[in-house]
């Protein structure tokens, strides 16, 4: 039974090596046998899905605008543009004032040249404390800074695409994304949101980004593999990705009455936070599995699974315990994206919900076929190091 | 029987617990002793060497065991102090809280003393390639987990028993503000009948202090540093940088009530507006920080004529100060002569993602004790920003309502609204 405060998505934005938007992703993950995008060689010993092609004009006019970020923020702004225009909200300045928005974001770009510098000079140095003030002084570009702050992907947002209902950033990696959804939703459902922008992106084609997973060898090396087969390789298990999701999120009687498609219902957001030292991961998975309500039969399942050994062990044996659930780990194709991972997984479940299909196997070794329209799709979220969540996604 | 509903049927939000650490010490004791003498936190740079640093005075909190050890650990230190002030005076477990919890911290970084010494640990390659080779063969997490932005709140929650995934945010220099909004959200919502609300920000490094310097944020009066924090002062020149943290438990007046709690205060409004102007400046006409105070005033379910004391934003750069007065003056109105309002930042500088959190809770006890704090360093007045800024000496008052000003980069815009008492 539909009622008038359920969440219904109408807006999504995508962009991943695959390309970007709902159509080019749909496309392209519905052809058997996929090969992904791949860059072996610029990260080496990492591989990474890169960037596709964008043309930043499409979403972002000004190229002042352009200027004032780097590409983290650059990125987001655009897919968030996309999801925007996907929902019929760009450009309408009474839908974009009103409108609440909630980012899931990490940090932005440092300048590496200026990083690698010092730390060259450090070698004979050791006056370390003040050999930094020295060069960053004189070699820090001032408005860096601005692309750098968590909270500036909002702010360019607003700037761009005039969304200022209110902007909130959650910080906190796969769980960020999680509780950005959650919150939003939330907010739909007891009548405080008409409608939500909500999302992040993750650009990892800078060493910064790598070092974040790396400082707990967390990163895959060696010739690439599916999500499920990196147990045991060379490395930790995570292939990275560049790229963005974007939803929006709409009360359904605010979506029906200003006549707009909708993609799906946002059914329930489960989350959770395992103490994981103490192996409760396997079993907070499957308490989250239980709060998702999830329908009798054959569920498709969106897994956002990392590829990160302890975590995808654990994600698997939990989903392998309901032999319902036929699982695609998208991560294979489109590399892990941290904080977009959830509305990501979000976004291809819904999809997959409109177009009445599901995704062929993405692992044939590991995945199983799942014959017949999806009318629920589960999505998950299971944190590399630390926090979990999923959501079900339903026919509209 | 009091009310146990606000006027749009929600529960009513109540504070059953305070905790604040600034530069000028530990706890609410010590805070408000500093605060409402008019002490200043503002002391010279000690923790990092100042040669070519145009600012060299701080509000750093100094005197914690993980002062120098870079802005993760102390920023967990901070938070976990706070926290445990308050929900101690709440009366509740302080290992098993039972609420969600919500932080409001700074964006993480590597330290650069961990990037010294990972470089310097090894002598093949150079730069980021170097980095990534030995990250990867280190033996233990500390050095990861202070790079994880949900890090902090992880820890915090397992010491505090706190339930489901913790909520880490950033609204930059609103964010402790926003912690606050959303603790009372999560129990209007009926989510929950407490939760704990962290602002904590121990991140005031060289580079930091840099970073805000060549954006011409800072003040650079060093000689008195005592004297550099003068909000609404002609002369002010930028704000201080500090550290702080500032924590309250939120709860259901029904459930304080229930469980015979003391309530120490209401959270009664939360409104928020973005700004879609500039990256760093507001709009010209003020009027998205006009939006949040009466979105705030909304909220709460009072008039303009219905708060008594405004605890400013005020963090003494030319911008700010300017624009908080054309959007409170709008507002309110004539009646903004002669409103109190005064600005805590004079005294303890700019907790940049605490602030909203600490003003929340010296705004409670302003209310508790009837005694305002003042601006300090008012000697110098702008003429062209008419306020009673409560000049130098602390002001004795009855106080039944707050307004909290919040407003940061990015276009972030949030004030909260505080009563003494329940409808």
């Amino acid at each position: 039974m539909s009622s008038p405060h359920d969440v219904v998505i109408t807006g999504i934005g995508l962009v991943s090596s695959l390309g970007e938007g709902p159509d080019a992703h749909w496309q392209k993950l519905t052809q058997p046998g996929l090969e992904p995008v791949l860059e072996a060689t610029r990260f080496a010993p990492y591989t990474i899905h890169p960037l596709p092609e964008i043309d930043w004009n499409l979403q972002i006019a000004k190229r002042g605008d352009q200027r004032q970020m780097e590409t983290w923020q650059r990125l987001g702004t655009y897919v968030a543009g996309l999801a925007l225009d996907d929902a019929g909200i760009k450009g309408n300045d009474e839908l974009c004032a009103t409108m609440d928005m909630v980012v899931a974001a990490g940090g932005g770009e440092r300048d590496e040249a200026v990083d690698a510098a010092i730390l060259a000079a450090s070698e004979a140095r050791n006056d370390r404390d003040v050999l930094l003030n020295e060069k960053l002084t004189t070699e820090l570009r001032p408005t860096l800074f601005l692309a750098q702050l968590s909270n500036l992907l909002a702010g360019n947002i607003s700037i761009v695409h005039k969304v200022t209902g209110s902007s909130r950033t959650f910080m906190g990696e796969e769980g960020a994304g999680v509780s950005a959804v959650e919150t939003a939703a939330a907010r739909i459902r007891s009548g405080q949101s008409t409608h939500v922008l909500v999302g992040g992106a993750f650009q990892t084609e800078h060493s910064d980004m790598l070092l974040g997973y790396e400082l707990a060898g967390y990163l895959h090396r060696g010739p690439w593999k599916p999500v499920w087969q990196r147990q045991g390789g060379e490395g930790g298990g995570v292939v990275t990705g560049s790229g963005g999701a974007f939803l929006v999120l709409e009360q359904r009687e605010h979506a029906q009455s200003r006549g707009r498609k909708i993609y799906a219902e946002l059914g329930p957001v489960a989350s959770g936070r395992a103490r994981r030292r103490r192996g409760e991961l396997n079993a907070e998975i499957a308490t989250l599995l239980k709060q998702a309500a999830l329908p009798s039969g054959e569920l498709l399942t969106i897994s956002g699974a990392s590829g990160a050994h302890a975590a995808t062990a654990a994600e698997k044996a939990a989903l392998d315990a309901n032999p319902a659930l036929a699982v695609r780990a998208f991560s294979t194709l489109t590399g892990h994206m941290k904080e977009a991972q959830f509305p990501f997984a979000v976004a291809l479940a819904a999809l997959a919900v409109d177009r009445k299909a599901a995704y062929p196997v993405f692992d044939a070794t590991v995945e199983r076929a799942f014959a017949g329209a999806p009318t629920s799709v589960l999505a998950t979220a299971i944190g590399y190091h630390q926090f979990e969540g999923l959501g079900l996604v339903k026919a509209a | 029987m009091a009310n146990l509903r606000d006027h749009m049927g929600r529960p009513i939000v109540a504070v059953t617990g305070i905790g604040v650490v600034t530069s000028l010490g530990v706890g609410k004791k010590d805070n408000w002793a500093a605060l409402t003498s008019g002490k200043s936190g503002i002391h010279p740079i000690t923790r990092f060497p100042v040669d070519h640093l145009n600012t060299r005075i701080s509000g750093m909190v100094d005197f914690l065991p993980s002062s120098t050890q870079g802005a993760s650990p102390l920023t967990y230190e901070l938070a976990e102090t706070a926290a445990q002030e308050a929900v101690s005076e709440a009366g509740l477990d302080s290992s098993d809280f039972g609420g969600p919890l919500f932080l409001a911290s700074p964006p993480v970084e590597l330290d650069w003393a961990d990037r010294f010494s990972l470089y310097n640990s090894d002598n093949k390659d150079a730069g980021a390639e170097r980095l990534l080779r030995v990250a990867r063969a280190l033996k233990e997490l500390d050095v990861f987990e202070t790079t994880q932005f949900g890090s902090i709140a992880d820890r915090l929650a397992d010491r505090f028993g706190t339930r489901g995934l913790p909520i880490t945010l950033s609204t930059a220099c609103a964010s402790g503000a926003t912690a606050i909004q959303l603790g009372v959200e999560a129990i209007r919502r009926g989510e929950c009948d407490k939760a704990l609300s962290i602002g904590a920000d121990g991140s005031a490094t060289a580079e930091a202090l840099i970073r805000f310097s060549l954006l011409s944020a800072l003040s650079t009066h060093n000689d008195i540093p005592e004297k550099a924090s003068k909000p609404f002062s002609k002369d002010r020149d930028g704000f201080v940088l500090a550290e702080g943290s500032g924590a309250l438990v939120l709860e259901s007046l029904e459930a304080a009530l229930a469980r015979g709690a003391t309530v120490l205060g209401i959270l009664r409004g939360c409104g928020e507006k973005a700004d879609d102007f500039h990256r760093t400046r507001s709009k010209p006409d003020g009027s998205p920080a006009i939006a949040a105070v009466r979105a705030a005033l909304a909220d709460a379910g009072l008039g303009e004529d219905e708060i008594d004391y405004v605890n400013a934003h005020g963090t003494s750069t030319p911008e700010n100060d300017k624009m908080e007065h054309l959007s409170l003056s709008t507002v309110f109105g004539e009646r903004i002569g002669s409103m109190p309002i005064s600005s805590n930042k004079s005294m303890i500088g700019h907790t940049l993602s605490a602030a909203g959190a600490v003003e929340a809770a010296f705004s409670l006890l302003t209310m508790r004790e009837s005694v305002i704090p003042p601006t300090i360093n008012y000697d110098n007045p702008d003429p062209a920003i008419v306020l009673d800024v409560v000049p130098n000496k602390k002001r004795n008052a009855e106080v039944g309502t707050v307004l909290s000003n919040s407003f940061g980069f990015g276009g972030q815009n949030t004030c909260l609204v505080m009563a003494r008492e329940p409808v």
